[in-house]
């Protein structure tokens, strides 16, 4: 496309013709694009540009899966094996119960019970001990009511301590002399200047409280959290809890001196030296005397194995095993369910899938073989219950399979059934089947029949000419051929099959449930979220498992909608 | 006897007598037994009956009458019997018997079940063929039956979920429309109609403009881990629904929270948003697949040629790309519409009762009290479905004419 006054010679900037000049001019180097830098250099360039502006239009789509789908779904992981709340709820137990042994002692000593009696403490002011209970109580049952009964009585134990402190000096009746010794200044000005509006200034420990009273620094910590936060009150006009003076005793049993720094130092080193005549309280009774389940090996030892942050508890438990003192063993017989489950959904999507196959085969055989025009008419009688929403067709089934229903009604007319003796085909696994064979049936014929189209039908007259009788013929050329489309149809039912929830739970009664219809039971019921979670990636491993076979198989781009 | 000779099947035909015949009668006394004794006969009464009736009207209608009048004589025969036998269900089930008869006596004595199958088959290898024809039949009628059921039982005046003795003597009494009426009136209904008809818009809007984007990157010559990103885009579809309502019945109950306390939205608000988000995410797979395949077939050179006459990326894109690949984006889009509509699980456990569906009210409804209105919605359901299919598959015509892949 050039004229006489913008011919090539005439043009002072780079052309193909120049890059080419001075590619020729330079026989041994790289060679060149028209702008003169390698040409290597400059297709990597336009290719890197082109990569980006692919993942630039790709990248919003992939930000929200990744944020809506795919971080719920870790996270769902991550629940099945997170057992963070026993650790969280009672730091103090967890620590001194690590060093129990159940052989050598059947129930854990006291100072097992005084650390128990300050973690409820802080825990029933939170209400977080009936969470607690009902976690432990998926693994031993009766924790829950132990622990919501000794709930409502922790408050009293260690009062003892309380009153003796208080006789000794009524000044430790005061919530201001636990305020002197153990905030730090910057909060008390603070803690008075606050005014009710806005947050309230975090309370404070004093440098130095925590060595030498370790034990009152940390449950007074927590007391005054606990007092900001629920109560939404100050420290310095609550009275201070008996597991505090609980805690001040212990500490100053055991603590040679007092420093002379210390505020109250003087009051603190009366009372350390009258600590030693105190009249003790026996914890472990209060504790045996609100509920005997104290007292058993099986409560304390789960409490000790359920108090790392991550357990393999919830998936030990979705197979029906259990752990014990003396390793992983099964649950008592009545309690194991899951494997069950786990192979009746296996069985039954399998039962469902071989149905599919033998319905959908010879549909997908006729549709590919009719006409065009006939097909298509077909077609639609296949697409139809593709397109009709799930709950339609398992209210149909429903209405159909019910006992008064309509195809035990036509029986009993056409005189094949007695009135009396009307068969069973809802709530139990026959009618799982049947409706969910039906529901999907398309999945099956779909594949099976994109893959039957591509074979030609010139292949069986040819065998057949070749001698070959029709069941030969059939069996010999036609059939290997469409395997895969058996394949890529069995893989996609039995994956959609041994994920369904809807059909089972209403046509399943109890006979013919799946594992799903478990998770949403944990989920929605029994609230116990970390097996619903376990049930869960166990059946995503199955389900990825047989997609990787189905990707071998077909291959992921080639998963087909609608014909 | 002369043997009557069909120039289509070009081959001598059955003697009537020991061919058709028995057939007929065997034909006869099946339906017979299985019909007629409901009328007071007992089952060998009726199949004698429906033997000598069947014998006697394919010797008399394939001999003497031309096809056409044959059958319609031998359904208003059979018809008026029933009706007198067994008043007006009896006569829908006589011209049913009748229908079939008439069309077996012309099918068995012209040689019409020879037609699919060539002249030199065994008789075998036709029975064969008839008998896989029937067996199609049953498995399309499987398949269809149960869907076009619920239409004449969402009818039934009693709150019954089966025919009543009433709807079977076609007794106008015993149909109403009064379900479509608690439909349409109730608010128990009305508010989960209002529900679905908010959220899967919403959702199909956020999944198509997303994903076609996402599509049309993905279609590029050059995409760094393609393979690994559309298994990402494709896990909703492929990841069990149950599974996936947990994995997000976790995280959206936090986001819940999250976003009324620190940017202040109303319970309400925020339940609508996450079954919106949520949706979506379900939605995206099928808006990839449908608009991923329609880009297959785009004529690359055709963005090529509008930037060569100066178009810009934007004007490209809406002028010449968006118009070719439309209707692979607005079946996605019908797509994840109507997995939104439908959706169950997720809004289940994600969503709180304001935020009740449809189909969450209809499944509440089969698990507890059943209220035939769930039929009359599902009825509505079944003609919104045949609408969409039917948009569908005009619209994959159309797209397959566009890329010239198909003539018609």
């Amino acid at each position: 496309m050039s004229n006489a006054t913008t011919g090539p010679d005439n043009l002072t900037g780079v052309t193909p013709d120049t890059g080419l000049k001075i590619g020729q001019s330079d026989e041994s180097g790289p060679m060149l694009a028209a702008d003169g830098t390698p040409l290597k250099k400059s297709l990597n360039r336009a290719l890197r540009k082109q990569k980006i502006r692919a993942l630039a239009l790709i990248a919003p789509l992939l930000i929200f899966i990744l944020a809506t789908f795919i971080y719920p779904i870790g996270e769902m992981l991550f629940r099945s094996v997170e057992n963070q709340i026993v650790g969280e709820v009672l730091p103090r137990t967890v620590r001194v119960l690590a060093d129990w042994e159940s052989e050598n002692d059947p129930v854990p000593g006291d100072a097992v019970f005084s650390a128990l009696t300050k973690d409820m403490m802080v825990a029933v002011e939170e209400k977080n001990h009936t969470r607690l209970g009902s976690r432990l109580n998926y693994e031993v049952s009766g924790v829950s009511s132990l622990f919501r009964k000794s709930g409502r009585s922790v408050d009293d134990f260690g009062e003892v301590y309380t009153d003796q402190f208080i006789a000794l000096d009524p000044a430790w009746e005061d919530p201001l002399t636990f305020v002197s010794i153990f905030a730090d200044e910057a909060w008390v000005e603070a803690d008075a200047a606050y005014d009710g509006e806005g947050r309230r200034p975090r309370f404070l420990l004093r440098d130095g409280v925590g060595e030498v009273l370790p034990q009152t620094a940390s449950m007074y910590r927590d007391f005054a959290r606990v007092v900001q936060t629920e109560d939404e009150d100050s420290p310095t006009e609550e009275d201070v809890w008996n597991s505090v003076y609980l805690a001040l005793y212990e500490d100053l049993s055991v603590q040679p001196d007092i420093p002379a720094g210390l505020p109250q130092a003087e009051m603190l080193a009366t009372a350390r030296g009258a600590v030693a005549d105190f009249e003790t309280a026996d914890l472990r009774a209060a504790f045996v005397d609100v509920d005997e389940g104290w007292e058993e090996t099986r409560v304390w030892q789960t409490i000790q194995q359920y108090s790392a942050p991550y357990t393999t508890g919830y998936f030990l438990n979705s197979v029906d095993l259990q752990k014990t003192p003396d390793g992983v063993d099964w649950r008592p017989e009545n309690e194991q369910i899951y494997v069950t489950l786990f192979i009746r959904t296996m069985i039954m999507s399998t039962i469902i899938t071989v149905s599919c196959i033998l319905l959908g085969y010879p549909v997908a055989w006729l549709l590919a073989n009719l006409p065009a025009s006939k097909a298509n008419l077909l077609m639609i009688l296949v697409l139809l219950p593709f397109w009709t929403s799930l709950l339609v067709r398992t209210s149909a089934w429903k209405a159909l399979l019910q006992n008064q229903g309509v195809i035990n009604d036509l029986a009993v007319w056409i005189g094949i059934v007695a009135d009396d003796n009307r068969l069973a085909l809802i709530n139990n696994a026959t009618g799982t089947v049947i409706a969910m064979t039906h529901i999907l049936l398309p999945f099956m014929i779909l594949p099976l029949y994109s893959v039957m189209k591509t074979i030609p039908p010139s292949y069986l007259r040819a065998a057949k000419s070749l001698g070959a009788t029709n069941v030969t013929a059939f069996r010999r050329v036609y059939f290997p051929q469409s395997v895969p489309g058996i394949g890529a149809g069995s893989i996609l039912v039995f994956i959609l099959s041994i994920g369904y929830y809807i059909t089972p739970e209403i046509v399943g009664g109890t006979k013919g449930v799946f594992i799903s219809n478990r998770i949403a039971y944990h989920i929605s019921t029994s609230l116990n979220w970390g097996l619903a979670a376990a049930l869960g990636s166990i059946l995503l491993a199955v389900v990825l498992l047989l997609y990787w076979c189905y990707d071998r198989i077909v291959g992921i781009d080639n998963v087909k909608l609608g014909g | 006897m002369a043997i009557a000779f069909n120039p289509t099947a070009a081959k001598p035909l059955r003697p009537f007598a020991s061919f058709s015949l028995p057939l007929m009668i065997a034909f006869g006394a099946i339906l017979g037994g299985a019909l007629l004794q409901t009328w007071d006969m007992g089952p060998g009464l009726g199949m004698i009956t429906g033997a000598v009736l069947a014998a006697l009207l394919g010797y008399a209608l394939s001999h003497h009458l031309p096809r056409k009048t044959g059958r319609l004589v031998s359904l208003g025969l059979v018809g008026v019997l029933g009706f007198i036998l067994g008043g007006p269900l009896g006569g829908l089930v006589g011209l049913i018997i009748g229908a079939l008869l008439g069309w077996a006596a012309y099918w068995l004595t012209t040689g019409d079940y020879r037609r699919g199958v060539p002249v030199y088959s065994t008789s075998g290898q036709t029975l064969w063929h008839n008998a896989f024809k029937f067996i199609c039949g049953f498995i399309f009628f499987f398949l269809i039956a149960p869907i076009l059921i619920v239409i004449p039982l969402s009818f039934n005046a009693e709150n019954f979920f089966t025919f009543t003795p009433g709807m079977l003597a076609l007794d106008p009494d015993a149909y109403s429309v009064k379900h479509y009426q608690d439909f349409f009136t109730n608010p128990n209904w009305l508010q989960p109609l209002k529900n679905s008809l908010i959220i899967a818009p919403i959702a199909t809007i956020i999944s198509v403009s997303l994903g076609t984007l996402a599509a049309i990157g993905l279609s590029q010559s050059h995409v760094p881990f393609r393979r690994g990103i559309m298994a990402i885009l494709i896990s909703p579809m492929i990841v069990p629904l149950i599974i996936s309502a947990t994995g997000m019945f976790f995280f959206y109950s936090q986001l819940g929270l999250w976003m009324e306390q620190y940017l202040g939205m109303s319970k309400d608000l925020t339940g609508y948003i996450k079954v919106i988000l949520a949706h979506a995410a379900l939605g995206i797979p099928f808006v990839i697949i449908t608009v991923t395949a329609t880009l297959v077939g785009f004529d690359r050179s055709l963005t090529r040629a509008a930037a060569n006459m100066g178009a810009g990326p934007a004007k490209t894109f809406f002028k010449v790309q968006m118009p070719l690949i439309l209707p692979g984006v607005i079946s996605g889009g019908l797509f994840a519409f109507i997995t939104s509509f439908d959706e169950v699980v997720v809004v289940l456990f994600v969503g709180a009762a304001a935020q009740k569906t449809l189909p969450w009210q209809m499944f509440t409804g089969l698990r507890e009290q059943i209220s035939p209105t769930i039929l009359a919605v599902a009825t509505v359901l079944v003609f919104v479905s045949i609408c969409l299919l039917t948009t569908v598959e005009l619209l994959r015509r159309r797209s397959e004419r566009l890329r010239g892949m198909s003539p018609g």
